[in-house]
């Protein structure tokens, strides 16, 4: 991926940045010009939950280029308190301790290297949220 | 809008194709189609396909195959949506002489993909899907079923063998079939003691990675197959915006119209082609194409009622599980195969008195939905 196109992204996968719909509430994520529910326009931006809860989940264990020494990896879909949904990675975990319903917090991590631009992408992933005693 | 018919059939069998070019392999299927079609001249040129810019390098396909079959000066196209390529250069060409503005035109849908190393197929097909925040989560498109697959089986209690029945049923539908990738039988117990591909789909539960081209000719020449309908539908990008993940509402909102279209309801249909990218897809499709309620679609399969002589003859040369899926080919394929079955061609693969069959291809995870609905006269 190309430095720009990385850069233009990098305010809102560092800080999970999304969009509130003023028109009928919905939590936007990513970012967009319109709301995909109501249509509305007017959109303003917002801090999404950093926790949130696992839907469902799979094992990655033949991945896509820039992931390879990643593999095998947890994705899941997400169910954030503030009820946006995201698509995430889900790391320090093992794939036998995963569930649905699993609590789970965003953190920074590095994402992907790609070989041709030579940047290392970092952004969110998720980890479960260990309760204190 | 006026009826539109199909001339002419040709498919190449699907496999690695290690001495044929794209360009071979969409000769081959086209020559073939226009030889059986004996239109008089061919008015327009759609190329389905999804995968040749990162896996040939290739672009430009319209002109590049114009040129290969000698068809000069006539309007051309690539079309892509994906793995939907094929059943959207369909309904492309079947709108262009449904309105009259053309008479005859050749659909050609053709991929390669045994070229590229898995890696790079892989990467390839992840293209499907936004690139900024969902293929950049590491997540294939396998990975995106699979969490569908497991959202399915906890909320309607599914077993495992019970989704895993399509993938068998499939497979033995494909025996004998000479244009199958995958012409054998596999057993339920062998497909999910296949290794995990990605958590809870197992390797044999997903479609695998082929060479090949289908052709047809569409023609509003009075023909004994006509496109009843054609339709189109596209749903929410992300999985994340959909208000339930396991409704395929393009698949609802295209099936529903194209029956509207054709004036018939799914209990009119005599078989059907599913886009069985991997089981799950496959099971929420029957649902989602209105064949059975929602959440009940793997137990269907799994008692039976999708074989070939059972009461909803599905994939009835092996779908894209065992027939193959040469991505961006596999939608003019399932129309092909729909087309055989009503002629009465589909030699051992063959459904008895098919009147009316459908074909499903998606792309992505059914962000696009196209169904065509061909009726025998
Ligand atoms: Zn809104």
């Amino acid at each position: 991926m190309s430095v720009p196109r990385y850069w233009r992204e990098i305010k809102y996968r560092y800080r999970l940045i999304g969009e509130l719909c003023t028109e009928c509430g919905a939590i936007i994520f990513p970012r967009r010009r319109l709301c995909p529910h109501c249509g509305c326009r007017e959109l303003e931006e917002c801090k999404l939950s950093e926790t949130g809860t696992v839907l469902s989940w799979t094992v990655i264990q033949h991945p896509p280029k820039g992931y390879e020494k990643y593999a095998p990896y947890v994705v899941a879909l997400i169910k954030l308190d503030d009820g946006a949904q995201i698509l995430s990675q889900v790391v320090d975990v093992e794939p036998e301790e995963m569930r649905v319903g699993l609590r789970v917090e965003a953190t920074f991590r590095r994402v992907r290297e790609d070989g041709s631009s030579g940047i290392i992408e970092y952004g969110y992933k998720f980890r479960p949220i260990i309760e204190e005693p | 809008m006026r009826p539109v018919y199909i001339a002419g059939v040709a498919l190449t069998p699907i496999g690695e194709h290690w001495e044929l070019s794209l360009r071979d392999l969409a000769c081959e299927a086209a020559l073939k189609a226009l030889e059986k079609a004996e239109v008089e001249r061919i008015d327009a040129l759609y190329v389905a396909n999804m995968g040749a810019a990162p896996l040939q390098s290739q672009l430009h396909l319209g002109a590049l195959m114009a040129d290969a079959l000698g068809l000069y000066g006539l309007p051309a196209m690539r079309v892509e949506a994906a793995q939907a390529s094929g059943g959207v250069a369909v309904h492309e060409a079947n709108l262009a002489v449904a309105s009259g503005l053309y008479d005859s035109v050749l659909v050609v849908g053709v991929e390669k993909m045994s070229d590229a190393l898995p890696l790079e197929v892989r990467s390839a097909l992840a293209m499907a899907e936004d690139q900024e925040y969902t293929a950049y989560t590491g997540v294939t498109d396998v990975g995106l079923c699979a969490l569908l697959h497991r959202l399915y089986m906890e909320r309607y209690e599914a077993k495992p063998e019970e989704v895993a029945a399509l993938a068998a049923i499939s497979h033995e539908h494909a025996v004998g079939c000479p244009h199958a990738q995958y012409p054998f039988r596999v057993s339920v117990e062998k497909i999910l003691s296949s290794p995990m591909e990605a958590d809870p789909i197992h390797m044999l539960e997903c479609s695998g990675i082929g060479d090949g081209a289908a052709a047809l000719v569409l023609t509003a020449d009075r023909g004994d197959v006509e496109i009843a309908a054609s339709t189109v539908a596209v749903d929410h990008f992300f999985l994340t915006e959909r208000s339930d993940p396991l409704i395929l509402e393009a698949v609802r909102t295209a099936s529903k119209r194209a029956y509207e279209r054709a004036g018939i309801s799914p209990r009119d249909i005599d078989l059907v082609e599913l886009h069985d990218s991997t089981t799950i897809i496959g099971i929420l499709s029957l649902e989602d194409l209105g064949f059975v309620e929602k959440g009940f679609g793997a137990r269907y399969v799994s008692e039976g009622n999708v074989r070939r002589d059972g009461e909803l003859p599905v994939n009835t040369f092996g779908g894209l599980k065992a027939r193959g899926n040469p991505v961006g080919a596999t939608g003019v394929y399932q129309v092909a195969e729909i087309a055989l079955q009503l002629l009465g061609e589909a030699g051992r693969c063959q459904v008895e008195d098919a009147e009316v069959g459908v074909a499903e291809n998606l792309g992505g995870v059914a962000s696009t939905a196209s169904i065509t609905i061909l009726r025998r006269h």
